[in-house]
């Protein structure tokens, strides 16, 4: 069993209401942060700990707080993305869902160290009951002098408000969020300027992720320092992951990055194996927006080592071998799977979510369905592979937003990965519809260069 | 047709506002949205819309471009409830293509389609962040999870109930 520090009591009964999760040694980092540290030493803490934001970007949590500007007279927020909607993620909804007041004590705690007196869970429309959930926590912290006026003496003020959204993914990325939150269409900001300096309402804003607040719980407790040594590199503390697709247990689980991949899928303390005793043909690691690898490349780098559960492993090779960490939601393929379909739904999914404020965004996540719909269909030609290679790399990097990069990139790997199986699909228009190309080459060890 | 909010759903209302800032009430029109919405046809008319921005002392199309933007607002009229079922990456390795034949065939109608009787809408919807428990859909504001042609049948019978009483 690895290290837990976020979903250690999700099991405790009862944990959910504010008596339990007291009894249990909650609000402690609240007392310590509030009564025997300040705002700076805080923010220290944070980054000694190395936290990286959990909500795909992996940016250092600590470095993001020590940008927010702090002109006289002007108010701050904190604002929590629980936007929670890539596909393959759902770790957020698990953590608001049973541990409610883990997310409000890590939201106390950061809103102090910000400055935050009104701070704005931004959460997914579709999770209406997790809204009724962190009111109700909200209701109960509050009747227990956690939130409100002049928190635990010290003469810190603060509330916490939540706010729905209405069904749109790209309010995920901060300055969509920010505009939602405004009462606006979610069009993403240019930046500069940053959330940190002109947020919410033009004032300064910092916006992390759900899990990248509760770590904060941990981070006070044990101390930057302590926190930094469980993990491996600079990927310390824990993460969640998000499994699902063709495997026996998918679920959330909390893993402490030193794992590897193949024991994160076969062991049976996390996935349990592939579902009816099926071969792995492929994976998503974290989340539908970062590269799919086949098999044999993820199990296993391209220089022949194990691949872990961690930032930097899941990235060795770059895209050309590799793939990222992301958010967490690992979508595992079996061998029953079509790369050619997969690819067809993501892209679907980016096209009606593109915002369409950018041309390249607007115009070419169309493009790139249409076209996957015509191969997918038994319609297309092998020249359309070249083209859709050429439509994503013209996105990639040509929008005000990652969403751009998030619609090519799973387009990019598929035809780099899996182009044998595109062209199958393409020279057998008949058979394609109604058998799949299956696992082929793909679980293969890789040749190594010596 | 002229909306106006109960007394319940008027102190709701200023609820929502009393979040924001003086002056910053727009950023209350989602959550009001959701609360016309909830609280009238399940849809937004143009008047119901009307209503809402002359609540928030904000112009129509402030509410209008924001309704048209997000996918949970209907701007056309649904039947009583809606079945949204997620079609995207995780749910359809699970089988979700399966389920949405099998509902479309239930309830003869496609997606984007009510039944005669007005009782259900079918609706497909990307990702809702429940790709661990596929295939699945959304009913209200109820999750229906681990789909199969079973749970279906019982889905459909206990809202058909429901429509009933």
């Amino acid at each position: 069993m690895g290290v837990k520090l976020l979903l250690d009591k999700a099991n405790v009964p009862g944990i959910r209401s504010y008596e339990v999760y007291r009894r249990e040694g909650g609000y402690r980092s609240v007392e310590k942060a509030l009564k025997e540290m300040n705002p700076e030493s805080i923010v220290e803490e944070v980054k000694k700990s190395g936290l990286r934001g959990r909500g795909g970007a992996g940016f250092p949590t600590g470095m993001k707080w020590s940008f927010i500007a702090k002109p006289e007279g002007v108010p701050r927020h904190l604002v929590c993305n629980a936007d929670e909607s890539e596909p393959g993620t759902f770790k957020d909804r698990y953590l608001m869902e049973f541990l409610p007041h883990l997310l409000l004590e890590g939201l106390i705690v950061s809103s102090f160290a910000l400055g935050s007196n009104d701070t704005y869970i931004y959460i997914r429309g579709e999770y209406a009951w997790i809204t009724d959930i962190l009111e109700e926590a909200i209701n109960e912290a509050k009747a227990n002098g956690w939130l409100g006026k002049n928190i635990l003496g010290t003469g810190f003020d603060c509330n916490i408000h939540v706010q729905r959204g209405a069904g749109a993914y790209i309010c995920g990325e901060e300055t969509a969020l920010i505009e939602s939150l405004e009462g606006k269409r979610g069009n993403p900001r240019i930046k500069p300027p940053f959330p940190a300096i002109q947020g919410l309402w033009q004032r300064p804003t910092v916006v992390n992720n759900v899990e990248t607040l509760a770590a904060i719980v941990p981070v006070i407790n044990l101390g930057g320092d302590e926190y930094a040594k469980i993990g491996v590199g600079r990927s310390t503390g824990t993460k969640l992951i998000s499994a699902c697709g063709n495997i026996n247990k998918p679920g959330v689980y909390e893993i402490d990055m030193t794992i590897s991949v193949e024991e994160f899928i076969y062991s049976d303390e996390y996935c349990g194996g592939i579902k009816g005793g099926k071969q792995l043909k492929a994976c998503i690691p974290g989340g539908s927006s970062v590269p799919i690898l086949p098999a044999n490349l993820l199990l296993k780098t391209a220089k022949g080592e194990t691949r872990y559960m961690n930032y930097e492993s899941l990235s060795d090779g770059g895209f050309a071998t590799g793939s990222m960490l992301g958010s967490g939601g690992f979508i595992v393929l079996d061998e029953d799977q079509c790369i050619v379909k997969n690819t067809l739904t993501l892209a679907r999914f980016y096209r009606h979510e593109s915002c369409g404020q950018c041309s390249p965004c607007r115009e070419g996540t169309g493009w790139m369905e249409k076209i996957l719909h015509k191969i997918e269909h038994g319609k297309g030609t092998i020249a359309d592979i070249d083209l859709l290679w050429d439509i994503q790399r013209k996105i990639e990097g040509n929008t005000i937003c990652p969403l751009g990069d998030a619609a090519a990139w799973p387009v990019a790997a598929a035809i780099r990965h899996f182009r044998d199986e595109f062209e199958w699909h393409i020279n057998n228009p008949v058979l394609s519809q109604t058998s799949n190309f299956g696992l082929q080459h793909y679980a293969d060890p890789i040749h190594v260069p010596a | 047709m002229t909306y106006t909010f109960t007394e319940t759903q008027m102190a709701e209302f200023n609820r929502l506002v009393a979040r924001y800032p003086e002056g910053k009430q727009k950023s209350a029109l989602l959550p009001a949205l959701h609360l016309a919405q909830d609280s009238f046809e399940g849809w937004l008319p143009t008047e119901l819309m009307d209503y809402i921005a002359s609540l928030l002392k904000i112009e129509p199309i402030e509410v209008y471009e924001v309704a048209s933007f997000y996918s949970m607002f209907n701007l056309k009229p649904v039947g009583k409830f809606i079945f949204e079922v997620c079609q995207t990456g995780p749910c359809m390795i699970s089988g979700s293509d399966d389920i949405i034949a099998y509902i479309q065939q239930k309830l003869d109608i496609k997606p984007g389609e009510t039944t005669k009787d007005g009782v259900f809408t079918l609706k497909l919807v990307e990702c809702l962040g429940a790709c661990g428990y596929a295939p699945m859909m959304q009913v209200g504001n109820i999750y229906k999870e681990h789909l199969t042609k079973e749970k279906v049948d019982s889905i459909i019978a206990e809202y058909r109930a429901a429509a009933t009483k």
